[in-house]
Formats: structure tokens, sequence, C-alpha cells
């Protein structure tokens, strides 16, 4: 219960902190409003190739957007040390956790479908028939990026090379998580859409695994 | 105002080393703190104050030895208890406004009826003025005042202060000693890391001068405790 009202308490910290820079958000619209945009124009996209090309795309995007957007998620903590107070109040350390990997997930999900739409324009895609089965795509494969990815931050904001450990650290990790998203995305834009279970049990699984391990090991993370 | 059951706790550090790398930062370190003690921790820079009270806030892991909490009523780890921290950095949000930081941590802390604990807190530092202003457009001296009224939020059994009145003005040194003299006088254990006398060295009953990370000297009686106190030979 405890870590409930402390998770909820945190997010609003973490909604509320966003909202007045809104930092995060604005960079990783930037970036892959960018990285669609441009490449539309290098590959003049017919719709059939764009449903071979774009939804590997469109995740490499999300990755790259992502670890833009993850790298300061626990560096920010250590400008005054505020991740030391927070150790100090919380009950249950997974509760940091949970609040960064929810906030982060919900502002890369929002930065997807912010994009989907830019991306149906200029790659000529119709998603608007299967925008529910992209939703939860999306949704779980935003949590599988999320949820390594909050971790690694916690770990590459205490070392050396900061800027440089992260993408080194998560991404060989996420290509499962991007295979299984470009996959599962892929099969929604053929002509005779379907939702692949196979790679959202996948995607499920993997969101499971990695969150068990964070709320078993996270507390050591976050240790000077 | 609910505020969780203080209960009387000591500290003793039992042969505390902290290494970094090959530097040593704490040299097996033992110390007895009774609760209701208040102890200024001296020394040059380096000698191992903020590491021993980083170490005493259970936020860094010593190398070699333990650090136990004598409290009847905690758990020998010191988690049935709070400890309020201030330290170097300041550690609030700059992007949110005083009353915000304060109402988070005390979310955070379980504090029930929490507003008024917070108005109270906001009066006393001096700052129920600016309580919607961001810290980030705060001075130095008020940032810390927003700091000490953070760890000062649920009453703390055992009160750890690194160099807590830095940039703080004349009127709000005066302020936190009278406050850390109550804070004794009710029996809370208080360790400040200080340098030289002020007022706040005047609530000190016991000092305590690191060097090279190994204790040099402790002392409770008047004039040891005063050279002490000002890095003097006694």
């Amino acid at each position: 219960m405890a870590t409930l009202s402390n998770t909820t308490a945190l997010l609003s910290k973490e909604v509320r902190t966003e909202l007045r820079s809104r930092e995060l958000l604005i960079t990783t619209v930037v970036f892959i409003l960018m990285v669609v945009v441009l490449f539309s124009f290098t590959f003049d996209p017919s719709s059939s190739e764009s449903r071979r090309f774009g939804p590997g795309l469109l995740w490499l995007a999300f990755l790259f957007a992502a670890s833009l957007m993850l790298q300061p998620c626990f560096l920010r903590e250590q400008t005054n040390d505020t991740l030391s107070a927070l150790r100090l109040s919380v009950s249950d350390p997974f509760a940091i956790f949970l609040a960064k990997l929810i906030a982060n997930t919900l502002f890369l999900f929002l930065t997807e479908l912010l994009i989907l739409p830019v991306f149906a324009i200029f790659y000529n895609v119709h998603i608007l028939p299967v925008s529910p089965q992209l939703a939860l795509v999306l949704l779980l494969g935003s949590l599988g990026v999320a949820i390594p990815g909050t971790a690694f931050s916690a770990i590459s904001a205490q070392a050396r090379m900061r800027e440089l450990m992260l993408p080194l650290l998560l991404l060989p990790l996420l290509t499962p998580v991007l295979i299984a998203s470009t996959e599962a995305t892929a099969a929604l834009l053929d002509p005779q859409p379907a939702l692949r279970k196979d790679w959202l049990e996948f995607l499920a699984a993997f969101d499971i695994v990695f969150l068990t391990a964070l709320w078993l090991f996270g507390e050591y993370l976050l240790e000077e | 105002m609910t505020l969780p059951a203080f209960s009387p706790t000591g500290i003793r550090f039992e042969r505390i080393e902290k290494r970094y790398g090959g530097l040593y930062a704490l040299r097996r370190v033992t110390l007895d703190i009774a609760s209701g003690e208040c102890i200024a921790l001296t020394g040059r820079n380096g000698s191992g104050k903020t590491t021993l009270l980083r170490i005493a806030a259970r936020l860094v892991r010593p190398s070699a030895g333990n650090v136990r909490f004598l409290n009847e009523g905690a758990a020998a780890d010191g988690r049935a208890f709070s400890t309020g921290f201030v330290a170097h950095a300041t550690m609030v949000y700059d992007e949110l406004t005083a009353e915000e930081n304060l109402l988070l941590f005390a979310r955070l802390q379980g504090i029930v009826d929490l507003a008024s604990r917070i108005d109270m807190l906001l009066l006393e530092v001096g700052l129920i003025e600016r309580r919607n202003s961001l810290v980030r457009n705060f001075s130095r001296g008020m940032r810390q005042r927003v700091a000490i009224a953070r760890a000062l939020l649920d009453e703390p059994a055992v009160l750890l202060l690194d160099e807590p009145a830095t940039g703080l003005d004349p009127q709000g040194v005066s302020w936190l000693a009278a406050t850390l003299q109550r804070m004794r006088e009710e029996g809370r254990t208080i360790v400040m890391s200080l340098h030289g006398e002020s007022d706040i060295s005047a609530i000190a009953t016991r000092a305590v001068r690191l060097e090279a990370g190994s204790v040099e000297a402790d002392t409770r009686t008047g004039a040891n405790l005063k050279s002490i106190l000002t890095l003097r030979e006694a």
C-alpha cells in the first residue's frame, strides 16, 4: 500500500516537472519527426514499400528517441542530490523505479501517438482501422523499452562516461523488443491486418521478466 | 497533526571503513552516540565527515564494519524510525515550488494532516510568503531553508546535518540553533559537521575531530570541546 501511494506521489512529481519544462516531450517528438520525415523523402515510399520498411524505421526512431528520453531520467536527480532525499523518504525503493518507468512509458507512448498520424500521411499507410491494436503494440513495446531503460538510466547516471554508457548498455538488450514490436506492427499494417499474438506474448513476457528483476534488484542500483 | 511516534535513538559505528578504490575515506571508525547527544563533527576538508554522515543516513554502504541504531522500538538497520538529513546539496527539486517540495516528501514519508505541518514549517523557516515560488528562483540561503524544512518534516529521531548553516543569514543561523536546541532537549540525536564556532556549535554536547578518516579527538568537556570546534590542539 505504501509502495502504491509513494509511486502515485512520485509519478505526479514526474508529470508536473515535465509539464513545466517540456524538455523530454519536445526533444523526442522533434527527433522522431525529423527521422520519419527525412526518410520519407529518401525512400519516396509507395504503400507496399512503406509496409515493408515503415514499421522497422518507426521503431528504430522510437528506440533512439527513447534513449534520449531515458538519459536524464536519473541524471536529473543528481543535480541537487534529490535521489538521496527520495531514498530516505520512501519505504520501498521500488516505488522510485515504478514511478519513473510509468512516467517514461507514458511520455514515450504519448510521443508515439502524436507521431503516428504524421507517419500514416508520409508513408501512405492506413492506421485508422487498426488503431486500437496498434495502440496495444505501442504500449507493450514502450513498456519493453522503458523498464530496462529506467534501470540502465540509474546505472549509467553514476558512471563516468554516462552519455555513452546508456545507449551502449541499452540498445543491444532492446534488440528483441525492437524485433517483436516491428513484426507486430508490420502485421497490423498488412493489407490483411492481423494481431500477432505470439509477438505480443513475447513483449508481455519480456516486460514481466525485466519488471520482476527490477523489483528484486532495483534497490542495489540506487546505492552510491 | 499526526507525526510518527518519536523514540530516542542512539547510533553505534563499529570499525567503519570506507574505501573509494584505493583511497580510504574512513579508517576503522568506532563511535558510540547515545540518544539525545548532539555531536559536532569537525576536521579538515576530506577528513571523512560527509562520508560518515552518509553512512549514518544509510545512503552509503561501508566497505567494512557496521552501523547499529540503538532503539528498542526499531529494527537494527534503523528502518523503523526516520532520519532527517541535510546534505551539501539541497536535496529539493528546482522545478517545484517550496510548498510542492515539502508536500511531495511529506506524502512519501506518510505524514497525515500534512497541510498544517507544512504551513508551520514554512512559517518557521520564513518562506510562507514565497511558498508558491519555484525553488530555482530562490537564493542559496532560501534553498537551504527549504532543505532544512524538508529534513524536519516528520520531526525525526535522528538528525544528520552536513554544514547546515551554509548560505544562511545570521537570523537563519539563530533560528536553526534554536530549533536544534529544542530538538536536543526533546532527546533527539543530532550529528552535524561544522567548521568553526557559531551559534550552532554552541549547542553541541560533544565534539569529534576526524583526521584522514580516523577519529583524532573526542571530547565532552568545555575547553577541549571549544578547541576541537576551532581546530586547535586541545
